[in-house]
């Protein structure tokens, strides 16, 4: 009998606790729309997102949003063409070639990437690798848009990887095996079998990095220069949305447009993070039937 | 991935809270509302008094100058932060809702225009600033210097150094917009420090020896030509009362005017009175 009730009420403690996260969800969603919704009745969503200009605290403002959100998507783009290579690439190496020690070894530190805070990576960006990329290249300035795509592409380098090596340890024996006995070498297998047999999970990698890269903060505040002009090439400084959010939230006044209009960023920003993971959802489900994983 | 936007939101979403909450009234508590500039003198004071006044609470909020004033106007503040003077348009309204707003000076913000030590100018003038910044002028060779392509660095355009800087030194015309924006004091100081060709403007507080400051119109941005006024980047932070300050909100203003509240004035970047 007391037993019974002691269970009860651990059902019911850990059936709040799971359901928690819902609701953080539910308030930071109407939150996050009832603060930026208001933006509309100055502005057309129109204006709001192709506008070229963002001066948020002249008299009248402009909030144009759009070089904000080719900066974000530029500095993604960049840090996929490094997060990519190296995640799946050591995901390929830890999995396929690596012995059991290197592994134990490898798996770990890349865990730790992913574990140092994005405010290390952003100083380390800002007082170590821009100084260095401005002398290399000769730049005016070392804060742009490359910088931000390198350091982005570091940090989601371990989601990448791991995820993507998930994938790959997903793949069955069977199908190696299989391979292998009809004559094909490691090198075949790997290209023809594995790699496309764990292709969707692989894309889901690469989405889930791609959402880690656009919704990272305090990295691109700190690296990517803050210039809210639309870039022309990937050495000018940029101002990703996240940025300017972090950078004017704590001095916007409480219930004015730009308040407002920053609520409506971050509303933009939740929106093309949920897609992403939305995406990512639907091809990690299409891999796992793919390869007969029930769910 | 999303653990910053949550911070962030959290943050936000505290900041309401924080905002909303009603102010205590009656003796004993203070409130404050108003510019961002004077903010963190507000903020850094209200905690050394506190900790000496245990009876009295101080509740500190933003908003800006705008706010500041007319929380004085509605009566709806103790002290009303401002990093501008009222306007006649403000006094006026004051003078017909029986209030009578006072200025109340608490400390001198200087903003410094630094460049890249590497850069051989010393000198420049306000009108070559301006050109610079709204975008006339973009190699260092127009102002008779050699250090190439200018790298325009600011503050955020929400910060109240920004909006100082673009009324005292832009006559309140547009940066132009591909201006490298910094979050604070220290990574304009940074990005001047390490970019050859870069311009940019502090605090007086927050000069290094990694930056060199110019002088503006021939004169030096120094503690004393701050408080001299000559220097042209220069203005007084104010606290506004209803009256002349009364009770706890005297005791208070009497406090930050002390050497000891001078001091933490100083500390938080700005030039104290004495």
């Amino acid at each position: 009998m007391f037993r019974r009730i002691k269970e009860n009420i651990y059902k019911w403690l850990f059936t709040i606790l799971a359901f928690s996260s819902l609701i953080f969800l539910t308030a930071i969603t109407i939150i996050l729309f009832k603060e930026g919704l208001p933006i509309f009745k100055d502005l057309s969503l129109f204006k709001f997102i192709f506008g070229r200009e963002w001066y948020p605290t002249y008299d009248p403002p402009d909030f144009g949003i759009f070089p904000l959100i080719v900066a974000s998507f530029w500095v993604t783009i960049g840090a996929l063409f490094i997060c990519v290579p190296c995640g799946i690439g050591s995901a390929l190496y830890i999995h396929e070639l690596a012995g059991k020690r290197q592994k134990s070894i490898l798996k770990p530190l890349i865990e730790i990437l992913a574990g140092v805070p994005s405010i290390i990576y952003g100083f380390f960006g800002m007082v170590v690798v821009a100084p260095s990329l401005q002398r290399v290249f000769n730049l005016p300035v070392g804060l742009c848009a490359f910088t931000g795509s390198l350091m982005l592409g570091i940090m989601a380098t371990p989601t990448v990887c791991s995820i993507a090596e998930d994938a790959l340890s997903y793949v069955p024996r069977s199908f190696r095996e299989a391979s292998l006995a009809l004559g094909a070498n490691r090198w075949q297998t790997l290209m023809k079998i594995v790699v496309p047999a764990a292709g969707s999970g692989i894309s889901t990698a690469i989405i889930l990095g791609m959402s880690r890269a656009v919704g990272e903060t305090m990295t691109v505040l700190m690296v990517t220069g803050g210039a809210a002009v639309i870039p022309h090439s990937f050495f000018q400084p940029v101002r990703p949305m996240t940025a300017s959010i972090a950078a004017e939230m704590g001095e916007a006044a409480i219930g004015s447009s730009h308040y407002h209009a920053l609520f409506a960023i971050g509303m933009l920003l939740f929106i093309i993070t949920l897609g992403f993971n939305i995406v990512a959802e639907l091809l990690s489900r299409r891999f796992r039937l793919r390869l007969g994983l029930s769910r | 991935m999303n653990k910053m936007k949550i911070v962030i939101l959290a943050a936000a979403l505290l900041s309401i809270i924080v905002a909303v909450r009603p102010a205590s009234a009656g003796s004993g508590s203070i409130t404050i509302k108003g510019s961002t500039t004077v903010l963190p003198i507000a903020q850094r004071t209200a905690e050394e008094f506190m900790d000496k006044n245990s009876a009295i609470n101080i509740s500190v909020q933003g908003g800006g100058s705008s706010v500041g004033i007319a929380s004085i106007i509605d009566e709806t503040t103790d002290i009303g932060d401002a990093s501008r003077p009222i306007k006649d348009k403000e006094l006026a309204r004051a003078v017909s809702n029986g209030a009578s707003p006072k200025a109340n000076v608490v400390a001198m913000d200087g903003i410094a225009v630094i460049v890249n030590p590497s850069n051989n100018i010393t000198a420049m003038t306000k009108q070559q600033i301006k050109d610079i910044y709204t975008g006339n002028m973009s190699s260092w060779a127009d102002v008779g210097s050699n250090s190439g392509k200018i790298v325009i660095v600011g503050r955020d355009s929400a910060s109240g150094t920004f909006e100082a800087f673009t009324e005292k030194a832009l006559n309140k015309q547009k940066t132009r917009p591909d201006a490298l924006l910094q979050a604070s004091n220290q990574a304009v100081a940074q990005v001047v420090g390490s970019a050859p060709g870069a311009i940019g403007y502090i605090g007086l507080g927050y000069i290094t020896n990694k930056v060199k400051p110019v002088t503006v119109n021939g004169i030096e941005c120094t503690k004393v030509n701050v408080l001299s006024g000559k220097y042209p980047l220069a203005r007084p932070l104010f606290m506004y009362t209803n009256g002349a300050p009364s009770g706890a909100v005297k005791e208070y203003l009497d406090f930050i005017l002390s050497a000891e509240g001078q001091k933490l004035v100083e500390e938080e970047g700005f030039v104290g009175l004495k």
